[in-house]
């Protein structure tokens, strides 16, 4: 029985099936990737599993609870984080800011009126902030607006904002788009570490091989819409449909 | 100076409370000492503060505060009829409608962000407004406005004998009580009604800092720059809106309860949609998301409101009396339009200018300045730190 | 029945007015995405263009009377306007006609102010946030209101409709009612076949010329047309222009239905706009669909019946169906999906 449960999903856009019949099933702890050539649906699907879209029929189940149903803010407070494809961030405030706000989402809950205690006094979150900005070797940029760093440190500060409302399973959206190799290959093993420091479940959705095979332990493949292998990264490495799905769009 | 004061809140407070309380004496060279004016500047001071902690920090543009600066107004005159004439239960009274009417609509109209926001705040603040001019004539008494009269109940004062009407009071403190003194010539008033708006205002501008510092204000602040990885954050961001809607609500409230104090008089005209206008001006002038900024925005367009709807055309004659005869007529033909009645038009201008040019407002013209003149100074000296400061930049972008 | 048949009636010539205006600034918006508060000041414009050409047209003569006097016991003044004097009875035919004229010279003049206005202001603000481009097309409006009132004073300027037409018609007759049941003015019958003209002609232009399509496809995705080289700024520029026009004519025929003042822009700014949100942010037929539909709402629940129920109902009766609207439908009748909803 896994951590995340997604049973017979399916979702039209008009005449469009996106995505046919999906199932998935990963472990507790595990990196889990889903690949496939564009248009395969990997995004919808996500964005099911976020409460962005609700799909036509299924189920999604996280801890045995359902989350579908749920609005985008409830499901974050489920601990299901999301990693946007392009970085979203707070762009208007400091670096330090930007995680103190998931900081104070962890502690208190989706609202809390918290208009008479001043930020300064909230040693707990401030310290917390520190720490996370320090596992993601950016503490020298604390008081930089969010705007003016670079793409990857965007990226990275966006998995920082993830890591401190400690998630039990982080949604990443092409982690490494746009990166050239040197910051790909930090970034994977940031977020190896970060699987295995801290347990987080991962699901990856990603188009660079390299990072696929270097980070899951499993594997699924959407191809148009449906599943149509699933396994370890070996098994994936030869597969006959795979080949076929990739090799086929190759050619066109 | 400024960046000084933006770092430190209890120097920015004390300097903002002794500049507030000395405002008699400080504006009265620049003959904006009377009471009317100055309460005006503490009232409006309080109404474009609140109104700064919804545009602000939210971002959410909202053009119908006008409609709780009326529904304070007329509460607090309501108070005055049937209570007593202090102040104290009207003003409370005011916050508390206000407050209430600004949840009714912040729950309606936040369901939507961005221009449709805007719109549906605008559609309601005229609707306020159609209401208290036809249905709602019991309670606003229509075009008239409401009025205070001998005839009215107030039950907690004693009997009035005097055959006048009383006038508000805070516990025997008469609002248009003014004690005046001259010196070296110049004649300084000191007026209740001024004193008591500036003791809330400087009261208000406190709460605005601690919102402003607090996690609340940074979850408004985290609104304004990105809503949706907000609510991929975990947050409900709606309950926030509406708090910072409400709070808003009743600060416009409040300045509305305290305009029929100093005045017990309301009118439905104070809710017309482009009155919500003048507020947005005060603040985008004054420099938005500020803290300081609203309050001098409100000050300045007040105090021009009050000078230059004064100047006519024999106070132009007067100014240009030195240039000759035909570049007299000129330049007073020239500026006439911008001046007395006209002066809105020099507001339009302005407002245009500030929104193209300084969208920071006044507060952002202030830190230009001020870095400007940091530059000259630096220039002198800046010769012997030329190589150093290009070591530094050197090793800042490694 | 007849009573219902004269509030449809009533409702249609409000409905163009409110149709016209915010098919103008649906074509701002649709095509520059700029949200444009200045646009009731440009149908206060174009109601001054009227007021202009009146003026001019009735410049006169200052000749004294002989033999009578007024009652300051000084010579009368006799004033006889210039085109009269030197065209005769067609001069007195032109001023009889002065608002159909002004039509001409409206759109001219309100063409360049839209152009002016898009190349001089809202070209720079097409990046800024909407809450920017509000405030700043806020602050004209401001503005153009107050130039306006500095010029015309604050009091309304009646303006009349050409004499043959200034009776009513007594429409009900023809639709089978009793006689003098249903008295319509012949004005507003002429402004709901002008508002029906010109807009069928927006929408032909829009159709039918490769202008029009070149724009519309500029509406649908703005970057791909300007990636296959066609330059489409300059096209949205005349799209301004053509909308300031719009507006613009639109006030000028509505002055003899209401005498214009310099706030008229403001207090239509907000039904039009509510207009446009009920009708679809950026649906053109949506605009003049919501436009017709809110106008004979309003004449409806003007009615003493329906007020004898609701009362007030006829003062808030368009902000509230704009608040359903929004709430329950937020695209509005005939938008697409997520316009400008971030």
């Amino acid at each position: 029985m896994g951590i995340l449960e997604v049973q017979n999903v399916n979702k039209h856009f008009g005449g469009l099936h996106a995505l046919n019949n999906v199932n998935l099933d990963v472990k507790e702890g595990a990196i889990h990737a889903i690949i496939g050539p564009n248009g395969a649906g990997k995004s919808t699907f996500l964005n099911c599993l976020i409460g962005k879209l609700a799909p036509d029929t299924g189920s999604v189940m996280f801890q045995g609870e359902p989350v579908l149903g749920k609005k985008p803010y409830q499901i974050n407070q489920m601990g299901i984080s999301r990693v946007f494809q392009t970085p979203e961030i707070f762009s208007d405030l400091t670096v330090f800011e930007n995680v103190m706000i998931p900081c104070f989402a962890h502690r208190d809950g989706s609202f809390m009126l918290n208009a008479w205690k001043a930020i300064k006094g909230e040693t707990d979150i401030r310290e917390q902030a520190d720490r996370i900005l320090l596992d993601v070797n950016m503490q020298d940029k604390l008081h930089m607006n969010a705007a003016s760093l670079s793409r990857g440190d965007k990226r990275r500060l966006e998995l920082a904002m993830c890591l401190s409302q400690d998630p039990k399973l982080m949604l990443l959206d092409e982690p490494t788009a746009g990166m050239a190799r040197a910051d790909t290959n930090a970034t994977i093993d940031l977020l190896r570490d970060i699987s295995e420091k801290r347990g987080i479940t991962m699901v990856i959705i990603e188009h660079d091989m390299h990072v696929v095979f270097s980070l899951a332990d499993t594997i699924s493949v959407l191809a148009q819409g449906a599943i149509i292998a699933e396994g370890l990264p070996d098994e994936i490495k030869g597969h006959p449909k795979v080949r076929e799905a990739y090799l086929g769009e190759a050619e066109v | 100076m400024i960046s000084k004061l933006k770092n430190n809140d209890k120097l920015l407070m004390i300097v903002f409370a002794i500049l507030v309380l000395a405002g008699p004496i400080i504006l009265a060279p620049f003959g904006a000492g009377y009471p009317d004016l100055l309460q005006r500047f503490a009232i409006f001071g309080i109404l474009a503060v609140g109104y700064n902690i919804l545009f602000g920090l939210t971002g959410y543009l909202s053009f119908g505060h006008a409609a709780f600066l009326g529904v304070g107004s007329y509460s607090t005159v309501w108070m005055f009829k049937l209570l007593t004439m202090n102040i104290i239960p009207g003003i409370i009274l005011a916050v508390i409608m206000s407050g209430l009417f600004a949840l009714l609509i912040g729950f309606i109209t936040l369901r939507r962000s961005g221009i449709y926001f805007s719109i549906l705040t605008l559609a309601f603040a005229q609707m306020s407004y159609s209401l208290a001019y036809s249905v709602l004539t019991p309670i606003t008494n229509g075009e008239t406005g409401l009025q205070l009269s001998l005839a009215d109940a107030r039950v907690l004062d004693p009997v009035n004998t005097s055959g006048s009407i009383p006038s508000t009071n805070l516990f025997g403190l008469e609002m248009n009580d003014t004690w005046r003194t001259t010196i070296l010539g110049m004649d300084f008033q000191f007026n209740v009604g001024f004193y008591v708006s500036a003791f809330i205002l400087i009261g208000m501008f406190y709460l605005s800092i601690r919102i402003f510092r607090s996690p609340f204000g940074l979850m408004l602040r985290a609104i304004k720059s990105n809503q949706n990885r907000l609510i991929y954050t975990g947050i409900n961001t709606r309950p926030y809106t509406l708090a910072a809607f409400v709070i808003s609500g009743m600060y416009a409230g409040l300045a509305g309860g305290l305009l029929a104090s100093m005045d017990p008089l309301a009118g439905a005209e104070r809710m017309q949609w482009t009155e919500s206008g003048s507020i947005i001006l005060m603040v985008i002038l004054g420099g938005t998301g500020t803290l300081l900024g609203p309050v001098l925005g409100a000050g300045v367009i007040k105090y021009f409101e009050a000078i230059f709807s004064r100047i006519n055309e024999n106070v132009l004659h007067a100014w240009f009396d030195i240039l000759p005869g035909f570049m007299e007529n000129a330049m007073v033909w020239i500026v006439l339009p911008f001046v007395g009645k006209g002066w809105q038009l020099t507001l339009g201008l302005v407002f245009m200018l500030v929104v193209i040019f300084l969208p920071g407002g006044l507060m952002e013209g202030a830190t230009r300045i001020g870095n400007w003149v940091m530059k000259l100074k630096n220039r002198g000296s800046a010769d012997s730190t030329k190589t150093s400061a290009k070591t530094s930049a050197k090793s800042s972008d490694e | 029945m007849d009573a219902i048949f004269l509030q449809v009636l009533n409702g249609l010539d409000k409905g163009s007015a409110y149709a016209l205006i915010a098919l103008g600034l649906t074509l701002i918006f649709g095509t520059l995405g700029v949200v444009n508060f200045a646009h009731g000041a440009l149908f206060m414009l174009g109601a001054f263009c009227a007021v202009i050409t009146r003026k001019i047209l009735t410049l006169s003569q200052i000749t004294l009377d002989p033999v009578r006097t007024n009652f300051l016991g000084k010579p009368l003044e006799i004033r006889t306007p210039y085109v009269e004097l030197w065209w005769g009875d067609f001069g007195t035919w032109m001023i009889d006609y002065s608002v159909l004229l002004a039509i001409l010279f409206a759109i001219p003049v309100m063409a360049l102010i839209g152009i002016i206005m898009e190349r001089g202001l809202i070209k720079h603000f097409y990046n800024r946030p909407h809450a920017d481009q509000i405030l700043v097309t806020f602050g004209l409006a401001i503005v153009l209101q107050e130039i306006i009132k500095a010029f015309f004073g604050a009091n309304p300027i009646p303006q009349p409709a050409p004499a043959s037409m200034s009776g009513g018609l007594d429409i009900g007759v023809l639709f089978g009612f009793a006689e003098y049941a249903v008295i319509y003015p012949y004005w507003r019958i002429v402004y709901f076949i002008f508002a029906a003209v010109v807009i069928s002609g927006v929408f032909a232009f829009l159709r039918y010329t490769t202008f029009g399509m070149v724009v519309r496809a500029g509406m649908a995705d703005r970057e791909t047309v300007s990636m296959l080289g066609i330059n489409i700024d300059r096209r949205f520029t005349i799209m301004f222009g053509l909308a300031a026009a719009v507006t613009g004519v639109a006030g000028v025929m509505y002055t003899p239905i209401v005498p214009p003042n310099y706030h008229m822009g403001m207090d239509f700014l907000v039904l039009c706009f509510v207009v446009v949100v009920v009708g679809g942010m950026g649906s053109l037929p949506g605009a003049v669909l919501a436009g017709f539909m809110l106008g004979i709402l309003e004449s409806f629940s003007a009615m003493n019946e329906v007020k004898a129920i609701l009362p007030g109902i006829d003062q808030i009766i368009i902000y509230l169906v704009a608040m359903i609207v929004l709430l329950v439908r937020p695209r509005g009748l005939m938008g697409r999906k997520g316009v400008m909803e971030e």
